[in-house]
């Protein structure tokens, strides 16, 4: 709001009104009169905030989760802090805002390039320890003419043991102890129900108490002295049975061996097990891989080739969709602005139609209707001609195309149809008066002002387009597979979709270390083009 | 304080918010309750499952938690998402215990060190040989199965009657001669290709995908390369030209089209049926195109167990003595029917001719590899398909396929 006095001497700057003084810090104790309604709403919600914020930081601490806990508590003090605060008014308006952007992309966007630096993914899903107990259990088989042998657990100052009923003889053992005979009782399920010498763990406690269940599960009574007669474990605690363990752990020497065969598997740090001559145990483990997976693409050469092209096409689909769906929204916005159009209003409703529909089911029923044999498009439309929409790359690329803009023009008809209304209308009379014809008015003063407006809004559109996984994969799966490309990359690939394939996720052996690392690179390549491009707005922002 | 309209509503959702608060300590207090509750009750086993399978799992769990005094949670989640997110979810400790699967995870399972062991002891005598094959990786079994399924040709009675063709080339003789619209027609999942569906076909040739050895498991060597492999691809071009496979087919317009009388033979699967009310219809092996049987691919579902469960013993007793028992797979084939891996269940329902012919299909057929490397072979291998179909070079874009797919599992 400008001051203008109102009497100014002629050739005297306007003079501005003695400040007002500045109002003085004052706490809210202090400023007392009376609880005013605004304070008492602000108190309630930052209650409730409170609340939830101590119910999560005490959870949390109870679940052992100390990164939740504390990112929790750090979060609850600043927002404290910038509401109970009379200064940072910005931050009261942005933190709401601030806390999902760090909590939905800031973290996210870590977490993945956390992985990008692993090799995560099939094969490697679990950390060492996970793997070598998995290969453990792999190694222990069952002996094949073992007998099922009614057992119980019992324990003795503290050790758990296993005892059998073999043939109404009683003979217990311990890891450390093979089996031995005792007197002792068996009952009428078969198994013991009293050792002498030792306590019997009733059934229903070994399967309820779960520090009774995990020690029971563990248990390995070797059979005699020779370790290879095997050793007796249970599997659902009433019964035992004989197994051998054909895989040794080695801690020291991280190694595993196979005593049937003999070979030596060593960690690797590629987080696998392999033997010398190049076997590897199917169980590994995820490790730190550097920067191997953002070079992988480079390196390999016959990949180089039809990803080049994929990356030509998304952005000659990004870009194309924007142009087309903005100029097409702005046609149709200047059409319904013009008051000779009748029926403005239901006609603006059926154009705006299609941004109601999700896109993944309009993509599903497109690519019904661009069914060369049974599509209804060929049917109406070409009179029957079979035209492969679906199977030729030039035409498939058309289709997706057509699918994108039709779902993206709609919303660039609303944005231009209220842009075209706050448009001054004075200074395109002027123009009309100065002898301007439509197409000059057009281009020198409609659409700069548009851009200034519209201009952010076409590069976030751009983004979205360049990473639109759902209409490429939902219509056409990629499109027809380039003959010879690798991982069956498809004509209407784009970059996103061509990583899906790439990195195994659609095939189910997925490499997630390399789908994060490509992932991040093209992040990279649309943060730098969405950043140039908004610098370059600025420009436009001469002519508001 | 002179009380102003904005003021009485300010102050109406300030009492709102202050009656929520109150409501959510109260909500707090009580959950926390809960918790305590939980922890003392007895120990839980978590399942994982479906939700056609959920009803019958729970009503085996409620003999379980009568006799054991443990409680069974069932957690219903999407049968496409439960692999990725048990691999996800075992190694961070917060997994299941157990969890439904079809047999063809086991590989990747395997790799990730997520499943555990089980020993059906004498139980696993009264499953079928196949099943139990399928859910066995370096000859230890990883799961409990209860369900076999596989595709078989499904032909309209009223069209060409329920005999079997005995070739390809009688069947598409018989189909022209029915008069209707196509003699045959099969789902190619559209420009994308299904080498799953064709495999029956495929087999027959003696071209499989990956190489069995003498126990029955498979290696990781590519089986349909070689004079195989080209001759099936030659077949499927030179079909592809006569138009009786097409890539304008995709699962629903094949369905449509059998459904509607204008196919009289197509190749599905028991879960297709229900699709196919309004004629009747008549199943049977596949006919052999090459000269061999068609074996078709045969998917097993059953319960994995986890590797990282806290109750292994009671999961285990849950598993082999409850769900392994005759009256629970009763109540999953009821839940949803399936061709049962159960075998004096799989007989008795097999007095239903159409039960009957899929279970002889898969007799002839072969379990689906598990094997982590079949993962990788899709993609190609139904591109390759499709683009013979639509008219490519056969012997040439099959050999590029073979070739790619070699250099993809080496790599």
């Amino acid at each position: 709001m400008s001051v203008t006095p109102l009497v100014a001497p002629p050739g005297a700057a306007p003079t501005a009104p003695a400040p007002l003084p500045a109002p003085r810090r004052e706490s809210h104790a202090r400023s007392f009169r009376g609880i005013g309604v605004g304070f008492l709403v602000k108190l309630v919600i930052m209650a409730v905030v409170n609340a939830f914020g101590i119910l999560t930081i005490l959870t949390a601490v109870g679940a052992e989760s100390w990164l939740l806990a504390s990112i929790t508590g750090i979060l609850l003090i600043v927002a404290d802090v910038v509401y109970f605060t009379r200064r940072a008014l910005p931050l009261k308006y942005l933190l709401p805002g601030l806390i999902f952007l760090f909590a939905f992309q800031v973290f996210i966007f870590g977490y993945t390039a956390y992985i990008a630096f692993t090799n995560y993914g099939t094969g490697h899903a679990g950390s060492q320890s996970q793997a070598v107990d998995a290969t453990l259990i792999q190694g222990e088989r069952r002996v094949d003419d073992s007998a099922t042998y009614p057992m119980a657990v019992v324990e003795r100052l503290g050790t758990y043991g296993l005892a059998i009923a073999d043939d109404d003889v009683v003979r217990v053992g311990t890891p450390d102890e093979p089996l031995t005979t005792v007197d002792g009782e068996i009952g009428a399920s078969g198994a013991p129900t009293e050792v002498s010498g030792w306590t019997v763990v009733p059934r229903a406690e070994v399967l309820t108490d779960p520090a009774v269940q995990e020690a029971a599960a563990a248990l390995r009574v070797p059979l005699s002295d020779d370790p290879n007669d095997g050793a007796l474990r249970t599997r659902d605690g009433s019964t035992a049975t004989v197994y051998t363990s054909t895989l040794v752990w080695d801690e020291q020497a991280q190694t595993i061996t196979d005593t049937t065969t003999g070979t030596v598997y060593t960690a690797t740090d590629r987080g696998t097990f392999t033997s010398a001559d190049g076997q590897s145990l199917p169980t590994g483990w995820f490790v730190n891989v550097g920067f191997e997976n953002f070079l992988r693409v480079f390196t390999d050469g016959a990949l180089l080739q039809p990803l080049l092209s994929v990356t030509g096409w998304t952005f000659a689909f990004a870009i194309l969709s924007v142009v087309i769906s903005f100029g097409l929204g702005l046609l149709f916005a200047m059409i319904f602005n013009d008051p000779r159009v009748r029926a403005r209003k239901f006609l603006r409703t059926l154009f705006i139609l299609p941004y109601a529909f999700p896109a993944f089911m309009s993509a599903l029923l497109f690519r019904g209707m661009f069914n060369s044999e049974f599509g209804v498009i060929n049917d109406v439309f070409f009179f029957g001609l079979p035209i492969n929409w679906l199977g030729d790359p030039v035409l498939a690329k058309l289709a997706v195309l057509w699918v994108n803009v039709w779902l993206s023009y709609p919303y660039w008809f609303l944005v231009c149809t209220g842009a075209l209304q706050a448009l001054p209308s004075d200074t395109l009379e002027a123009a009309q008066l100065d002898g301007a014809g439509r197409w000059r008015s057009f281009r020198s003063i409609v659409l700069p002002l548009l851009l200034v407006s519209t201009a952010p809004l076409a590069i976030s559109s751009f983004a979205f387009s360049f990473n639109n996984f759902t209409v490429i994969y939902m219509f056409n799966n990629g499109g027809p597979a380039i003959p010879g490309a690798p991982y069956a990359l498809g004509s209407t690939d784009i970059l996103i979709s061509a990583i899906y394939d790439i990195s195994g996720v659609s095939g189910g052996a997925a490499d997630y270390g390399l789908a994060s690392a490509l992932s991040i690179v093209v992040f990279v390549v649309v943060g730098v083009i969405s950043a140039i491009a908004f610098r370059q707005t600025r420009k436009l922002e001469e002519f508001a | 304080m002179r009380m102003t309209a904005p003021r009485r509503t300010l102050l109406g959702s300030a009492a709102i918010l202050a009656v929520s608060a109150l409501a959510l300590t109260g909500c707090s207090g009580g959950g926390a309750g809960d918790d305590t509750a939980q922890g003392g009750d007895g120990p839980e086993i978590v399942v994982w499952t479906d939700a056609e399978r959920e009803q019958a799992i729970g009503d085996a769990a409620k003999a379980f938690e009568e006799e054991t005094g443990a409680t069974v949670r069932l957690v219903q989640k999407n049968f496409e998402d439960l692999r990725n997110d048990f691999i996800a979810q075992v190694p961070t400790g917060e997994g299941p215990d157990i969890t439904v699967g079809a047999h063809d995870w086991l590989g990747a399972l395997v790799a990730a060190g997520v499943v555990d062991t089980i020993d059906l002891g004498d139980t696993a005598s009264k499953f079928e040989p196949v099943a139990l094959e399928a859910m066995t990786y370096d000859g230890q079994l990883y799961a409990l199965p209860y369900s076999l399924e596989t595709v078989a040709l499904v032909q309209n009675t009223a069209l060409v009657g329920a005999e079997a063709p005995a070739t390809w080339d009688d069947m598409i003789q018989r189909g022209l001669a029915s008069g209707a619209e196509r003699p045959f027609v099969i789902n190619t999942a559209g420009e994308t290709g299904d080498g799953y569906t064709m495999y029956g076909l495929q087999t027959s040739f003696g071209a499989p995908v990956f190489v069995q050895d003498a126990s029955g498991s498979y290696t990781s060597e590519v089986g349909m390369g070689g004079a195989a492999g080209e001759n099936f691809a030659k077949w499927l071009s030179t079909n592809g030209q006569a138009g009786y496979l097409s890539t304008t087919i995709d699962y629903d317009i094949n369905n449509e089209l059998f459904a509607s009388g204008k196919a009289p033979y197509t190749v599905q699967g028991p879960w297709a049926i229900s699709s196919f009310d309004g004629i009747d219809v008549a199943v049977n092996p596949l006919p052999s195109a090459g000269g061999e049987t068609a074996a078709p691919f045969v998917g097993v579902q059953g319960f994995y167990l986890s590797a990282q469960s806290k109750n292994a013993l009671l999961a285990t007793e849950f598993l082999v003595n409850y769900l392994g028992t005759e009256d629970a797979q009763r109540a999953l084939y009821e839940a949803d029917p399936r061709i049962p891996a159960y075998t004096s269940l799989g007989q008795e329902v097999a007095s239903d001719p159409i039960i009957a012919g899929f279970l002889a299909s898969a007799q002839n057929g072969v379990p689906m590899p598990s094997i982590p490397e079949m993962g990788s072979v899709w993609d190609l291998w139904n591109a390759a398909e499709a683009q013979i179909i639509a008219g490519a070079e056969p012997v040439s874009t099959w050999n590029q396929m073979i070739t790619d797919l070699q250099s993809t599992l080496a790599g």
